[in-house]
Order: structure tokens, then sequence, then C-alpha cells
């Protein structure tokens, strides 16, 4: 009878808490410049719950540099120029207007008044100031610094007045405006103290007091547990209503549950633990969608994703290595040709639909289908050939001996080896498939799986691999993120690292192009050097591009304004408009 | 005597199995590396014998047609099974060629008997040649770790003293090292690329060295009671030397533990085999071995949907119950 009396107790007290309720949205106060949100309208209450593949390593959105932290931190602060993730154009955030001068290199933002931080503190340009006063600190050493700087040379900024700020540029910055959507604004009034005494990196780490993780996103943090889950509330202060003057964000709470592999997400959120799945591979999805009338959840197929996958041959200079076996197939992978029989004879069609189960695209370029605004149209798409294949490896030189094996012009075997991360299964599997397609043509190619950390260790520092399949892209739809792939000068120039010089004449052509294209303010100048730039990549194939998954995400029928977008974050963008139709249900989970 | 039946028909089926996947060549339909890309995951195809013109003693397949439901028999064409067709070619151990296999269907038409997988490869034939490197590592890991096990716990246990306990030191040592992960991280220290032949005998060094420590022992504990038998002793007293006491006397002694520990260690050295497989340490694609077939299963969406994959871990479960009986048969319990 005890027993039975306590475990009673327990469930109220259990039930109490779960009921706590979350802070109710304030009132609106007069002269508060809210931003308002168009659109269908939501209501109040319940508590989303989301699966994450690991437990984020940081709140500090400074330091920050794994994607997961990111997906949790995002819904804590905001921007000042937000890029909408559904429209891919750039819209006002804490920033209500701005203006770029005639030269293109002052940038005055005007920004809301009366609003708040999460915890009830008023924000102006000071804080603005010194958010970007920390970015560029080198001491803090923020992966973000490098956007700052153009020309190697940071932007500087002032404050006008108490809600204007002025951002100098060296020199013009073609789309500079949606530089500023990764980059969170910063409560002074709680971080200027660590940052004067130096202690700014340690700041904010996962389990910070949650009244010190202060913000202007939509959530803030209530509770966190190590290795279990991390608790966020409505941020009664929010900048943002709908159309009926209601202050968003409509829900009450956000729970990041900590689960693991992708699997482990399928397989929560098939048990109905959780309400939201942010990237689902082909397979999970048709297995989604074969309970689709079960489980009553909404999957969506978005399309062709930005990101791009594709073979990269080890072109780096090896002297000093001991890399001599590496050092002797670069003959093959520096001949341009070698590298468009090696296209000509990959199956793109078949990666579709054996990789992405025909929910992909095939690629023969950087930029694919999904990035409307910029992608080349003119690019050929040839059909395999390898009769062509075979004519290329002819005139450079290459022949077959009687058993059907690739000869180079000294008489070696063509072999190498495909190095691939074992933990990403697309990719091995675009190994083998490439394996055979090669086999065709007489070379004998084997698949390496590596542990992810060794492949970029040896992609990035030690060279020594001699082609590798790896996947970049699906940050932004602009060009200019990916000025570190194709300058010859860049941080992610896979094919030949760490160039003083650019190698060779299309290598040189692609750097004045990507420069230009980064100081010209028009898009339809732009757009012509970069459909250059698409174009010598294609022919020169310092990459063999493969294909791109489209984006595939699914959330419970009952989350309501449920809208993913190509870009990052697919399907939590727009989490201070999501809401559940039946709060009821929700409320006592 | 009724044991000895059980032991020869026991032997007698293993000997099949293991003559199965030597000539998998022949047994298999198709080559284990040939790539179907328009069949990825195609269900076992049935075998019929009611067709359109009645029944028919020789069984036959529809083609398989593939549509956004997934696959279905197209049920225009009649594709019957013959026996001994004219099939891609392979070699036998190496020594000689043919293209002859079993069984056989015209094309269109596939015949794969336990379905295909993400690539369109028939699973039945990979599941023999699979067979072939699996088998053969336990078999050949099992021989070395014998070999060096019946040479530790020999002059382990014939010398003794100082010897003896320095070997069975080392022996501990092995046993209580976590191997799997040992191995994991041993991994990243080989050479980028190990061509299938040498990650093969890679792998039954690795196997054959880890286990030789528990039959060593074994092997030391027979010897240790032989060597003080009287008839030891006796031969001692004759002048017998130290090699004819062994040759002679003790390591016939050994013969039947040996013989047990055989029959025990095969399964395990194939089911270790196909662990190092499963986590990327064996044979690496397009080679196939019952451990990196089962690596896709990896997979929770290829788990539950496409349960024909499980394949290699049945054969796995009958080779391990047939070696476990024998061992049980040739080391009859007395009550």
């Amino acid at each position: 009878m005890k027993a039975i009396a306590r475990l009673a107790l327990v469930v109220c007290l259990c039930a109490a808490m779960s009921m706590a309720s979350a802070p109710t949205p304030q009132p609106i106060n007069q002269g508060e410049e809210l931003a308002r949100i168009e659109g269908a309208t939501g209501r109040y209450g319940g508590r989303l719950v989301v699966g994450q593949r690991s437990e984020p390593k940081t709140l500090n959105p400074v330091t920050a540099t794994d994607a997961v932290s990111r997906e949790v931190f995002e819904r804590l602060h905001a921007d000042l120029i937000g890029i909408n993730r559904a429209t891919q154009k750039t819209e006002p955030a804490l920033a209500k207007s701005w203006k770029m001068s005639p030269d293109g290199r002052t940038f005055t933002l005007k920004l809301r008044k009366g609003i708040r931080f999460s915890d009830g503190h008023p924000f102006d340009a000071d804080d603005v100031v010194f958010s970007f006063t920390v970015y560029l600190d080198e001491a803090v050493s923020s992966p973000q610094r490098d956007l700052l700087l153009i020309d190697g040379k940071p932007l500087t900024i002032s404050k006008l007045d108490q809600y204007t700020v002025r951002f100098s540029l060296p020199r013009p910055y073609a789309a500079a405006e949606r530089l500023f959507d990764s980059f969170a604004i910063l409560p002074r009034h709680i971080l200027e103290k660590p940052y004067r005494e130096g202690k700014f990196v340690q700041a904010w780490p996962v389990n910070a007091p949650p009244a010190e993780v202060v913000g202007l996103g939509p959530f803030r943090v209530k509770q966190y547990w190590p290795g279990q889950r991390i608790l966020l509330e409505r941020n009664p202060y929010y900048w943002k209503a709908d159309r009926d003057n209601h202050r968003l964000p409509y829900l009450d709470e956000l729970v990041f549950l900590f689960v693991g592999s992708e699997d482990a997400q399928v397989m929560r959120f098939e048990a109905g633990e959780t309400d939201l799945i942010n990237r689902l591979s082909s397979e999970n999805y048709s297995l989604l969608s074969k309970e689709q009338s079960r489980t009553g959840s909404q999957l969506t197929d978005l399309g062709p994703s930005l990101e791009y996958n594709f073979l990269v041959f080890n072109q780096n200079d090896l002297a000093g290595k001991k890399l001599d076996g590496i050092a002797r197939k670069q003959v093959w992978f520096q001949d341009q040709k070698f590298r468009q029989a090696v296209s000509a004879a990959v199956d793109r069609d078949s990666i579709v639909k054996l990789v992405y189960g025909t929910r992909g695209t095939a690629l023969w370029g950087n930029v694919g289908p999904g990035n409307k605004m910029w992608v080349n149209q003119s690019i050929p798409h040839p059909q395999r050939s390898l009769e062509t294949a075979r004519q290329l490896l002819k005139s450079a030189g290459f022949t077959w001996n009687a058993p059907g094996q690739l000869l180079d012009r000294t008489g070696q075997p063509v072999e190498f080896s495909i190095a691939t991360s074992s933990s990403n299964a697309q990719r091995m599997k675009m190994a083998t498939l490439l394996q055979d397609d090669l086999t065709h043509l007489g070379m004998q190619v084997h698949v390496v799986p590596l542990d992810f950390r060794a492949m970029i260790d040896r992609v990035f520092q030690s060279f020594d691999y001699e082609a590798a399949i790896m996947g970049l892209g699906g940050g932004d739809a602009d060009p200019n993120p990916e000025m570190n792939v194709w300058l010859s000068s860049g941080s992610t120039h896979l094919w030949r690292m760490n160039e003083a010089q650019p190698a060779t004449a299309w290598e040189r052509e692609i750097d004045q192009l990507m420069n230009e294209q980064m100081v010209t303010l028009d898009y339809r100048k732009r757009k012509k050097l970069y459909d250059l730039v698409q174009q010598i990549i294609s022919e020169q194939m310092p990459f063999i591009f493969l294909a791109t998954p489209n984006i595939l995400a699914g959330a419970k029928a009952e989350i309501g304004n449920f809208q993913p977008a190509l870009l990052d974050h697919y399907t939590l963008w727009n989490a201070d408009q999501l809401y559940l139709r039946n709060t009821e249900r929700a409320g006592v989970r | 005597m009724r044991n000895k039946v059980r032991i020869r028909l026991l032997i007698f089926i293993l000997a099949t199995l293991h003559a199965v996947a030597l000539f998998a060549g022949f047994f298999a339909p198709y080559d284990a590396k040939d790539q179907d890309r328009n069949l990825p995951y195609a269900p076992p195809t049935r075998l019929h014998f009611n067709g359109a013109s009645g029944f028919h003693f020789r069984p036959f397949v529809y083609a398989e047609v593939s549509d956004s439901n997934g696959y279905r028999e197209d049920r225009a064409r009649e594709f019957p099974l013959h026996l001994f067709v004219k099939g891609g070619s392979y070699s036998l151990l190496g020594l000689f060629h043919s293209d002859l296999h079993l069984i056989g269907v015209d094309d269109p038409a596939r015949i794969m008997l336990v379905g295909s997988d993400a690539f369109g490869r028939d699973e039945f034939s990979r599941l023999l040649f699979g067979g072939q490197i699996s088998l053969a590592a336990g078999l050949l890991a099992t021989l070395l770790t014998l070999a060096a096990a019946t040479v530790i716990g020999t002059v382990s246990g014939f010398y003794g003293g100082w010897i003896d306990e320095s070997l069975m030191g080392v022996s501990e040592l092995f046993l209580s090292l976590p191997w799997l992960y040992f191995l994991l991280g041993v991994r990243a220290f080989l050479p980028l690329h190990v061509s299938p032949v040498g990650t093969f005998l890679l792998l039954i060094g690795v196997i054959g060295l880890i286990g030789w420590a528990r039959p060593a022992r074994l092997v030391r504990g027979v010897v240790l009671s032989a060597r003080t038998k009287n008839y030891v002793a006796a031969a001692r007293g004759f002048g017998g030397s130290n090699l004819y006491l062994l040759r002679r006397h003790i390591l016939p002694e050994t013969f039947g533990v040996l013989l047990t520990q055989a029959a025990l260690l095969v399964p395990l050295y194939v089911a270790a085999e196909a662990t190092l497989s499963f986590f990327g340490l064996g044979v690496s694609e397009p080679v196939p071995s019952w451990g990196n077939m089962l690596a896709t299963l990896q997979h929770y969406s290829v788990l539950v949907s496409y349960g024909w994959l499980l394949a290699p871990a049945a054969a796995l479960v009958v080779t391990s119950v047939i070696y476990g009986m024998l061992a049980d048969a040739l080391h009859p319990r007395r009550s």
C-alpha cells in the first residue's frame, strides 16, 4: 500500500515537473520594433523533441567548430542579417535595414530598437561592436574569423549611434550581407568580463549555468543532462511576432536528445520518441515512407542538395615526402586526359540509383541543379562511354596488354587505391561502383576504407593517398564560401594543397576569376565569371564529380509550419515558427 | 560403436560443405563480383513448377522487373532452369579453368537463390565464394594455432622450470589482451593498401597467433602428466633421448586433445574472421567473405528490409553447430 502511495507521489511529482510551465511570452511594448512574420499562424504550447547524433561540445558560438554544437546554439542566438532558408535570399534580422555605399565599401546597418536579450537586458549597437571585436580577435581564434578578412585585411566596425553601426570593407565584397548570417550577436553585459580577463574561450561550455547563456534567439537553455539531453525553453523576449501580433516562438520547449547514430535517430523517430528528423539517407527515407500510414509522419524530398561528392586524385607536390610509389603514379593523375577518361567511365546513373535509391542527382560540375541561381546550365552532361574513355587513354599513350590490363607509357600496369571514410556508407558504395567501372578500362582499383580522421589527415597533411572520394559544399548557395576550394592558395584546395603559386595556367585563371567575382557587385556579371569557373573546372577535372543526394527530412504530422529547406539547418531553421497542432497531447509528454 | 558412425557422418557432412565451397566456381551460378545494377536488393528468385502451360517437372523462373513499388515477376516469359550450363569462366584452385556451372537460366532472367545485395550481386554465389575465404581462414588459422600450441606447450611442459614459467606468463598476457580493440588500433599502422591475398594471409596470421595460448596450456597439461608416467620413466631409464621420448611416448598422448581442439577452434576462427571482416579489418570489397557480407547489415534500414542478406549468418551457425557436434563426438563425456 505504501509502495503504491509512494509511486503515486512520484508520478504526481513527475507530472508536476513536466507541467512546470515555460515562461509566457512578454507583452509587446510600445516602441519595440519587432519583426513581423507573414504566413501561417500557429498556437502556443508543447514540446518538440529532436534526436541528435552526438552531444554538443560547447554553447559558445564564437569558438565552436562542430556542426552538432551549431545545431543547438543557433536556436539560442540571432544574427544581424539572415538568409531565409526557404527562399535562399537575405532578410532583415536584428538589423531592420541596411545600405551599401555606391563604391561598395561601407555598409550601414540600422538595428531594431527596444528589443531585449533572453534575460531581459536591452540590446543595442554596443553588443554588435563587442561581438565583432571578439570574432576578429586573433587571441580568440574563431574559425569564422577568416570570413571577415578580405584580401587578408579585416573589416572594421564602428558605432554611429545607439542603433546604427557601420562596417568598412578594405575593398568591395559581393553579397557582403550574406556574410552576416553565420555571426551570432553576443550579450556584452555577460561576456565582456570574461573577454577582458582573457577567459573568453572557456566561456559557455555545455554545462554552463543556464542563466548565464543569454542570447537573442527564439530559445534559451533551461537544463542540461550530460550524455542525455539538453532542454531549451521559450525566450519570452524574442523579437519576432506572427501576423496576429503574437510573440514567437510558439513552442514552450525544445529538447535535443543525444541518441548516437543516424540509425538510432530513425529508430527513435519510428518509436515516436522524437518528433523531427533532420537529414535522412534514402534507405531510411524509404523505410519510413513504408510506415508512413502507421506513424502518421510527413516526409519531404526537397530535391538535390548543394553538396557535391567527387573523386580526387592526389596531385600534391610530394618532394621530400618519401612517397615515391605515389609520385610515380602522379604522372597519370596529372594527365588531364587520364582524368577525363576516368570521368567518362563512371556510371553516374548507377550511383544515383544504387547509392541514393534514385533520390539523388548525377553531377558533372561543382554547382548542381539544386543551386538555381548559380548553376551553369551549359556544362555538358555526357553519358557514360567506355569507348570515349578508351580513346582518351589511347591518345594519352596508354596501351593494353593481352589479358586487358591497362599499361602506361613505361609499361607499368595502372593500379591505384581509392580511400574513403568507412563511416560514410554512401561514399563506400560509390567507391565499390567506381572500382567496378574502372575495371572495364583495365585499371586495377582497390577500395581502402579509412577512419574519417585518418582520411582527413592523409588528404590534408601527409598526402599519403592516391585517390579519395569526398564531399564538399552545402553551406550557402553563394560562390564566396567556395573560395577556399578553388583558389590555389585556399585551405581546401584538395588536389594540390599549399600552393605558393598556381601550378597550372588554368588554376591561375580560376584564381583571377574567383577574386574578380568576389568584388563584382552586379549579379549578372558575377554569374558570368562564376560560369566560366565552372566551365574550366568541368574541363580540367581536378575533381571528378559524381552525384549529390536529395535533402530528405521527416516530421510528425502534428508539427505545423514544417518547411524544410535545402540549406543547413534543414528543418529547424524556422524553429521559432514551428508549433504542435495538438498541444494537449504534446503537453503531457 | 555408434559414436564412430556419428563421427563418420559428421565428417562426411563437413567434407561436403567444404567441397561445395572449394568448387564454388562450379556450384555458383555467377561470379561473386558480377554486378547487375538493375537488380539491387532483389528478393530471392522463386522457383515455379506451375506455369501458363500447366505443370512442369523442370522448375522455371520469371525475370524480375522493378517499379516504384519494388520488384515483381514478369510473367510474360518462363525461363526453365538448366543443369550444367556454360557461363562466366572461373578457375579451380588456380589450376584449371572452366565455364561450366551446375545451374543457370537464360538471359535476361537471373537465378538468385538467396536474393541479391546492394550492387545486384548474387548473394548465393557470394555465399559460396565467401565460404572459400572464411572456411580456409578458419582451417589454416587452426593449423597455425595448433602447430604453435604443440611446440610451445610441449617445450613448456617437458622442460619445465623457468622456460615453463616464462612461456606460460606470455600465454597469460595473450589471453588477457582485448584483441579486437588492439587490432582496430593496429590497422591504422598498416600500409594504405594491402592486396586481398596479403590481407588474407595477414588475417590467418593474426587469428592463428592470437589463439595459441589456450591450446598451448592444454598441451602443456597433457605433456606434464605424461612426463611422469612410469613407461616414460622406464624409456628414459633405457637411455631414450628427450627427442625420442617426445616423439615416441609424449606427443601421441596430445593427439586426442589436439583433434578436439581443432574441431572447436575451426568454427571459432571462422567466426573470428567474420568479426574482423565485419569491422573492416579483413578482406575488402569486392572479394566476399561471410564477415564483410554481413557488414552491410550494420545499417538499420538494410537489416529490417532485406532479410535474405542474413544468409551468411545462417551459414556461420550451421558450420559452427556441425563442428561443435564433431568436437562433442570426438571427446565423449564420461558419465
